[in-house]
């Protein structure tokens, strides 16, 4: 019997088609767009070709920025993972003090990200702030405003505290789907502390943190509010990560096509990293 | 190895236990001798994975103690008392090979290598894992996984006890049979004490050689299979065991014998049924210890069913249903007839317990 073949619907998907190029597409395509031209005013637009990008891809400017976002997300990534299992490991499996440590751990995650920006530039605040006097009371020169060194340790810091707890709760959730059968079977065999988490533990959750670390990747890569909030990407150009440097170009300097073309390479380096990481680590899972 | 002696063993998961309903365990006297096959049978809920795991150290008894060789470890861990466990869904570490899991308990207790090499190549011939011992264990099939959780368990030559918690349940039908059989096999070779808890009678009269029956958190009666099956202590026993299981019918003491619905029953001797005082009444009778005849208690034929080598029929006598097993060829009379019970395989119960 042959299929009937109704194509009406494709209707159906209209309104997502809709959604998805309003969101997306078209909002991309624009920026492509912008990135092979050069504007004028007048909504004037002249061919410029691939001129954007090279330029782009050999401006100093540019690699310093990228270097300094690798800086960051390597820096984040080295404590919140580590840092996230540990709490999770530590947070009780039953009882009262369950609902109480996820409350206090979402509580970070709920914050608006400019309300975390703001948050952490008054309590950091070297005359005024409670972290910042307190440090400078208690004998550190510490000014996150002029100091290139202490900006990276506040910026750290304040990603560390808004960010960790979405890796504990992720470890959270993968440490309590690991059947009790697994921890008796451990215990009988004579296992220590050590070898319930190299050998169950930690297998069980290769692959929540597979997502954690992606997750965490993608979203520290992309950092922009909280940071243009804290420090505007100073002081000088300490803390302009890609995204700041992008917001310059674009919205300080109006220079819509290298502004273009940096999107577009920024973008291509964050898929490029993600594909490659979840690959490495699905083709490990494969063996 | 050890006897493990369980002495008014009573588990409650309430902190603070009342009403005889808290209880999941309550009190349970027994005595496993070493090298034995026990099973500890009764249907979901019935407390046996309870008692399991208070053997095993998992759970410790909230009264009673338990002796292993008359050492009281009511309280020691798992580790301490040396014992291994197959749990229902198979656990072993999948980053580790097939070797490195059975080698895995031996290494934890920092045997010399050549000795763990030894027991772990001895084992998997015994399980027949020797061609799959270097792949990873995360790819064999689940009867392989429930067999190296068994192997991790005897390759330790001093444990004293072995456990299954349902260790088939997730087995396909065809290999239960064949990783039943080989449990039995081991047993017999390795003379371990074995303690299996299933809800499915075949695999504990085929595994055991003392069924330990249990229901609402009590032991009900400890037996070899025949022992169950021809002199059930307790009409549950006799309805769970048994394929059908029991007929087990109302009756009253008239005329100094028994009654069934008005109609004596002759397979009772009136001495058994003289010696009782009240309670309530019935008489247990085997599908199998059923026969038709042309005297004896008048029955309508129901329906037939057929189950191989044997017919089951549905009689009634007086709206009560009792069940007749027909041998395959034999006639099975229409509408109407008689049944005789056979009065060495008739028992009389009162309050549910067996009057001897």
């Amino acid at each position: 019997m042959n299929k009937q073949v109704n194509q009406k619907a494709w209707f159906l998907v209209l309104p997502v088609v809709i959604l998805v190029a309003f969101n997306a597409v078209i909002p991309l395509m624009t920026v492509v767009n912008y990135s092979v031209q050069e504007t004028f005013g007048d909504n004037v637009f002249t061919w410029a070709g691939v001129q954007w990008f090279e330029q782009v891809l050999n401006s100093p400017r540019f690699h310093d920025a990228l270097l300094r976002q690798m800086l960051f997300t390597g820096i984040i990534l080295a404590i919140e993972i580590p840092l996230g299992l540990i709490i999770a490991l530590a947070m009780p499996r039953k009882g009262f003090w369950v609902s109480v440590c996820l409350v206090l751990m979402a509580l970070p995650l709920l914050i608006p990200w400019n309300v975390v920006g703001a948050m952490w530039n008054i309590f950091a605040l070297p005359e005024i702030g409670l972290l910042g006097k307190g440090l400078n009371s208690l004998g550190f020169d510490y000014n996150y405003t002029r100091q290139p060194l202490t900006a990276w340790f506040t910026t750290v810091l304040m990603d560390v505290w808004h960010w960790t707890s979405l890796v504990v709760l992720l470890c959270y959730a993968g440490l309590v789907s690991i059947p009790d059968d697994y921890y008796r079977a451990a215990k009988i065999d004579g296992a220590s502390a050590w070898a319930v988490f190299r050998f169950i533990q930690l297998p069980k959750l290769k692959r929540v943190l597979t997502i954690a670390i992606l997750l965490r990747f993608m979203d520290s890569f992309m950092i922009y509010t909280e940071v243009k909030v804290l420090t505007g990407g100073g002081p000088g150009n300490a803390t302009t990560f890609l995204s700041i440097d992008l917001d310059k170009i674009a919205l300080g300097q109006f220079d819509l096509g290298p502004a273009g073309a940096m999107s577009l390479i920024y973008f291509l380096i964050i898929l490029l990293f993600s594909w490659l990481f979840y690959t490495l680590m699905m083709r490990n899972e494969a063996q | 190895m050890a006897r493990i002696k369980l002495d008014g063993v009573k588990h409650s998961y309430a902190a603070d236990p009342k009403s005889p309903a808290d209880w999941a365990l309550k009190e349970v006297n027994l005595d496993c001798q070493d090298g034995g096959a026990y099973a500890l049978l009764g249907p979901s809920g019935c407390g046996k994975t309870t008692l399991l795991n208070l053997i095993s150290g998992l759970l410790t008894p909230t009264r009673g103690r338990i002796l292993f060789d008359d050492r009281d470890v009511s309280h020691a861990t798992p580790e301490d008392r040396n014992i291994a466990q197959v749990f229902q869904f198979p656990v072993i570490y999948d980053t580790m090979t097939v070797y490195d899991n059975l080698a895995f308990p031996l290494r934890n207790r920092r045997l010399p290598a050549p000795e763990i090499d030894r027991r772990v190549r001895d084992i998997a011939d015994m399980l027949d894992l020797g061609p799959s011992l270097m792949n990873r264990a995360s790819g064999l099939t689940a009867d392989g996984k429930q067999k190296i959780s068994l192997g991790r368990g005897l390759v330790r030559s001093d444990v004293n006890v072995i456990m299954f918690d349902e260790p088939l349940t997730v087995i396909d039908p065809h290999l239960k049979w064949v990783l039943r059989s080989k449990l039995k096999e081991l047993h017999h070779r390795v003379k371990r004490t074995m303690i299996y808890v299933t809800h499915d009678q075949t695999e504990a009269l085929t595994f055991a050689d003392q069924v330990v029956v249990m229901n609402n958190g009590e032991v009900v009666q400890i037996g070899t299979p025949i022992e169950l099956f021809d002199r059930p202590e307790h009409t549950f026993v006799g309805h769970f065991i048994g394929s059908p299981g029991m007929n087990v019918l109302p009756v009253t003491k008239e005329n100094g014998g028994i009654s069934f619905l008005g109609t004596p029953v002759e397979s009772i001797e009136n001495v058994r049924a003289e010696a009782l005082n009240g309670g309530r009444l019935e008489i247990g009778v085997r599908p199998e210890f059923v026969s038709f005849g042309t005297t004896g208690i008048p029955v309508e034929i129901g329906k037939v069913a057929d189950a191989g080598r044997f017919r089951i029929v549905e009689a009634r006598h007086k709206g009560q249903l009792l069940k007749v097993l027909v041998t395959e060829g034999d006639a099975i009379p229409s509408v109407t007839s008689h049944v005789r019970f056979d009065p060495t395989h008739t028992h009389l119960y009162s309050d549910g317990w067996l009057v001897k």
